[in-house]
């Protein structure tokens, strides 16, 4: 700790230098934090302690298949399971076609007993019982239409009229939920049984089965029986743990982690060949001052030390400013476009890698102008050889 | 003091002056710039001067290898990214623009934003094909496919994951409406049997979609019987036939849309005003050609932000890096610059010149990182879940319009980079510099 | 009493490719404790390598060096190091302190190798800017101190940790006069009122006037007095 007065003037040296240094360092490791932001949320959704003990249920042909409300009696009896709810997808837009809340989903009244993460209050959950057209909402959703408790939304349905034949469905907002994350917050909850009840078509088929398993390990055998249920029948089931589930879904859209790390490995060695020069030129410029160092009496080993604590400490301020000013982009945009653009807070994970990176690029970045001073002669160095 | 602030913002303003041009001209306006610049270096006298400044200027290039290598690998990584970034989105619009034509157009029902939320009765199928701006065939018969979209899951080759791929029942006259659809092998669909064709690209993601194969799907198994080419998004389909399909996946007589063939692309105004006029139609309607582009839109504006904030980062590390690279190159020939200026040379010449050096470099840059995305992306595949829910099968599209603009950002970048270290050359105090020797 | 410095028989030479360049032929010297020794001779006649060699910068290639009774030709380079720092302070004629650290900063160096605590290390900081006089430019860095204040902050450094010895090449080589008998007065004071043994090289006859002892280096050997060394060339 008390060389650090001696790194760090090392690094004051060049002010200028440093500080476009650090700048390169910053935007690296700013775009670190927002693509692993983005990229966590795809590795870690499915990973909340809920999901370890949820089981999806869809139609073996696709999710976008539906399937029969009877199910729901059979998968009760399946032993392993100890609650099971039901959701069918049913989408629409608020007030105009660009307003798409694209997670308004019909769900069954204990919906809330199998997703923990999303809290919400016992009195909303009683008035979600006891109100047909009842809704409940995630807060960043009603945040954005400045829904309250207490107000009736008209939604204009995507795909599923009334028995009338309209499409405009009419809801009562008797609570709000909150989540983790700004992402999960976006979804419209209403009652199956309303639904059920009042669709012009589509009445008594359900989207998924969520079943709650006690025991995760047994989630293979588990899954297995509930799929031998509808095994040849017309609407034959595909059951697969929550996580399986979210992580197909994903992958279908993009190999994210791919994309991430093949920019990231541009990045860094761009910012590794650029870091390198600055180090190569600042040791360059001191080989007398290290000189010096040595005829005081500084080892061999305490000059590579001194040159690779310079490297290390130049990347990894740059780079912890870089994570913060991440954090701080990801907080204000998940507020702004939080639905469209799904992020992650910067958390620790995403910290302690960035932390790793750091060190491993100031060590490598360090390493031959570090040889350099350790291995200098003395005599050559104060002659300004 | 109040020099120094006019000299800072006249400075700034030089810098959002030089990047807003670099960023509005077209790239044939900045070759045309850059020709003129050479004409002016070996023609006129002052620019041959430039010229020489800037030829003995680079002559120490070797030497400092290390700073050049920084400007040049920082902005290739830039362009890089950039245009295989954009690429994606380019080739994922290509995909979606290719598809549909003007003198066709689907049908659905009003307030649906994709053909696998809609839905069209009989009565309506029958009203919308009896429409006079329907192209008929000798027989008299409507130029119209009803058709079914519904999204499978199916397992792809080589993963074995199981992803949603659109199956498409088509009606008989699919192939008089939709007459860009070739079969390259295998025969057409029989209509009333449980028989499938491929698309090109989905017979390379998914298996079991060999001709010959039977594929099981809600309880029920379909025959592969031949594979079908369209050159566009539909390659990532699986066809058959339209009651067939219906029947399977229970959607009673309903179909999701229609699709038809018009008399003449200027028909369709017509087309539309006379669906908007039937009381007894709730129907949109729209080209084959816009419908698909839209659908596109919402991904491919997705990508290019996504391409130009992740470049954009990636710029100001290279632009801090080339400041630092060209501040040390000025720095390191400071005795050859005053000695320049005490000679009689101004400031001007002076500016120009490291300005051309950092240009150089940066153009240097920005075509190493647009032939390196070119080289590993032009042909690359990929497969998105589209918005309908299931699988769109696309190449990357390295376009010269691409690499022009990754060549833009490099000399936007060269140009910021360049701009202050040629400013402090060009005011260095001339006594300062000699000193040095 | 035994000399401080015993050198026996030492010998230094330089291999360059196929070429031996022998720069010191079998010097024998003692250098006594409370001594302030002026080391004069050519350029080239070896004297800055027999001052690296006093001061452990370098290995002989024969003979033996002892200082306060320690053998320090054969220990290897981190053991040299080890041994500087104990023993020896060094003062340059050019590139003497860190340009980035303030003058207490510079002088505490070489106490960063010791187990001294922060607080002890700025006082005993202190106190050799206080014997060189510069007790109020404590703070300034390099660049605010002339050439002689530099040296002399120089010094203080070289002498903080108390060293057995103190090793001067050519202290006051790119100093005007003024500042030259500033750093050679001080220098005479350490020696005369502090009892510090110091050895320094320098090419200017008055400079070795402050000195308690003179000796002439030439083509790598001892001579006693300058019309000696004339003598012989």
């Amino acid at each position: 700790m008390k060389y650090l007065g001696l790194v760090w003037s090392a690094l004051a040296r060049r002010k200028l230098r440093t500080f476009f240094t650090l700048l390169s360092v910053l935007a690296a490791f700013l775009l670190f934090g927002l693509l692993e932001s983005v990229n966590s949320v795809f590795s870690e959704v499915g990973h909340t302690i809920g999901a370890a003990h949820r089981l999806i249920t869809e139609s073996k042909v696709g999710f976008m298949s539906p399937l029969p409300i009877s199910l729901d009696s059979q998968i009760r009896t399946v032993p392993g399971v100890e609650e099971l709810a039901y959701d069918n997808y049913f989408g629409g837009t608020y007030q105009n076609p660009k307003n798409v809340i694209g997670s308004a989903i019909a769900v069954s009244g204990n919906f809330f007993d199998l997703y923990p993460e999303l809290k919400v209050s016992p009195a909303a959950l009683r008035r979600f019982d006891s109100t047909q057209t009842g809704v409940i909402v995630g807060a960043t959703l009603a945040r954005r239409y400045h829904w309250k408790v207490g107000d009736q939304i008209p939604i204009k349905a995507l795909i599923y009229p009334q028995k009338g034949g309209s499409y405009t469905w009419t809801f009562d907002l008797v609570g709000i939920y909150h989540a983790r994350s700004a992402m999960e917050e976006q979804d419209f909850l209403f009652r199956w049984r309303y639904f059920d009840q009042a669709a012009a078509f589509g009445n008594g088929t359900v989207g998924w089965y969520v079943s709650k398993i006690s025991n995760p390990q047994q989630a293979g055998r588990i899954a297995a029986r509930i799929d031998a249920l509808s095994a040849n029948s017309d609407h034959e089931t595909k059951t697969q743990t929550d996580s399986a589930f979210a992580a197909n879904l994903i992958s279908q859209y993009v190999n994210l982690g791919l994309i991430v790390h093949a920019i990231m490995g541009a990045v860094f060695f761009t910012l590794i060949l650029l870091t390198g020069n600055t180090m190569a030129q600042a040791v360059r410029e001191r080989i007398p001052e290290l000189g010096i160092l040595k005829t005081i009496g500084f080892s061999n080993r305490s000059v590579l030390g001194l040159v690779l604590a310079e490297s290390v400490l130049l990347v990894a301020l740059g780079g912890i400013a870089g994570l913060i000013l991440a954090g701080t982009v990801v907080n204000v945009l998940e507020g702004q476009m939080g639905s469209q653009l799904p992020m992650m807070p910067v958390g620790a994970s995403i910290w302690l890698r960035g932390v790793v990176a750091m060190i491993v690029i100031g060590l490598v970045v360090g390493a031959l102008p570090a040889q350099r001073g350790m291995r200098l002669r003395i005599v050559d160095a104060l002659a300004g050889r | 003091m109040l020099k120094r602030i006019l000299l800072a913002l006249g400075t700034g303003a030089a810098a959002v002056l030089g990047v807003a041009v670099t960023i509005a001209l077209p790239w044939v306006g900045i070759a045309a710039l850059a020709v003129a610049l050479a004409l002016w270096l070996t023609l006129s006298r002052s620019g041959r001067r430039v010229g020489s400044i800037t030829a003995s200027g680079m002559s120490t290039l070797p030497q400092r290898m290390g700073g050049a290598s920084v400007v040049v690998v920082g902005i290739a990584g830039v362009v890089g990214v950039l245009v295989s970034l954009l690429a994606m989105g380019t080739g994922y619009q290509s995909t979606f623009r290719a598809t549909g034509s003007d003198d066709t157009a689907i049908v659905l029902r009003s307030g649906a934003l994709t053909e696998s939320t809609s839905n069209l009765d009989q009565q309506s199928v029958m009203l919308i094909s009896a429409k006079p701006q329907v192209a008929r065939n000798a027989q008299g018969q409507p130029l119209a496919s009803p058709e079914v979209v519904v999204a499978a899951a199916l397992p792809k080759k080589g993963t074995g994951q199981s992803a949603n791929v659109m199956i498409r029942g088509v009606g008989p006259q699919v192939w008089a409406v939709r007459r860009n659809v070739k079969i390259i092998s295998g025969r057409r669909i029989r209509p009333g049997l449980e028989e499938l064709i491929v698309g090109k690209d989905a017979r390379r993601e998914f298996a079991h979609t060999a001709i010959g194969s039977e594929l099981d799907l809600n309880g029920q198994s379909w025959k592969v019987v031949g594979e079908f080419d369209s050159g566009d998004a539909h390659d990532s389909e699986l066809w058959g036939d339209v009651n067939v399909v219906g029947a399977a996946f229970h959607r009673g007589s309903s179909v999701t849309s229609l699709t038809v063939r018009l008399t003449d692309a200027k028909a369709f105004d017509a087309f539309k005003a006379a669906l908007a006029s039937d009381p007894r139609l709730k129907v949109q309607a729209n080209t084959t050609r816009r419908y698909y582009a839209d659908q596109s839109k919402g991904m491919t504006h997705f990508i290019r932000i996504l391409g130009t904030v992740v470049a954009g980062i990636m710029a100001i590390g290279a632009v801090a890096g080339a400041l630092n690279s060209m501040y040390a190159a000025v720095s390191a020939r400071t005795r050859e610059i005053a000695t320049l200026r005490a000679i009689g040379f101004r400031g001007g010449p002076v500016v120009v010149s490291v300005m051309i050096e950092t240009m150089l470099l940066a153009l240097a840059g920005g075509i190493a990182g647009a032939l390196i995305a070119w080289l590993l992306f032009r042909h690359f595949t990929a497969s998105t879940m589209g918005p309908s829910f299931s699988a769109v099968v696309f190449q990357f599209r390295v376009t010269p319009e691409l690499m022009g603009e990754g060549l833009k950002w490099a000399l936007a970048i060269g140009f910021l980079g360049g701009l202050f270290p040629a400013l402090r050359a060009a005011r260095m105090p001339v006594t300062d510099g000699l000193r040095e020797l | 009493m035994s000399p401080l410095v015993e050198i026996r028989n030492l010998s230094k030479v330089y291999v360059r490719g196929k070429q031996k360049l022998e720069v010191l032929h079998h010097v024998n010297l003692d250098i006594a404790q409370g001594d302030f020794l002026a080391l004069m001779g050519p350029s080239g006649s070896g004297k800055t390598t027999l001052l690296n060699l006093i001061g452990g910068l370098d290995s002989p290639t024969d003979g033996t060096i002892t200082v306060a009774g320690q053998r320090i030709d054969r220990l290897g380079q981190s053991e040299l190091a080890r041994w500087r720092a104990g023993h020896v302070g060094f003062v340059f004629q050019f590139y003497n302190l860190l340009p980035m650290l303030s003058a207490t900063k510079n002088v505490e160096l070489p106490l960063l190798l010791t187990k001294l605590s922060g607080a002890k290390r700025r006082s005993h900081a202190a106190v050799a800017l206080e014997l060189v006089g510069l007790a109020d430019r404590a703070s300034h860095k390099p660049g605010e101190l002339s050439g002689g204040q530099q040296q002399r902050v120089a010094i203080a450094r070289a002498i903080v940790s108390d060293p057995t010895l103190l090793v001067c090449d050519e202290p006051t080589g790119d100093l005007d006069r003024q500042s030259a008998v500033e750093v050679l007065t001080l220098l005479q004071r350490l020696n005369r009122e502090h009892g510090k043994t110091i050895v320094m090289v320098t090419h200017d006859p008055k400079a070795a006037e402050y000195a308690t002892h003179t000796l002439h280096l030439d083509k790598g050997t001892l001579v006693e007095t300058a019309e000696a060394a004339l003598a012989a060339s």
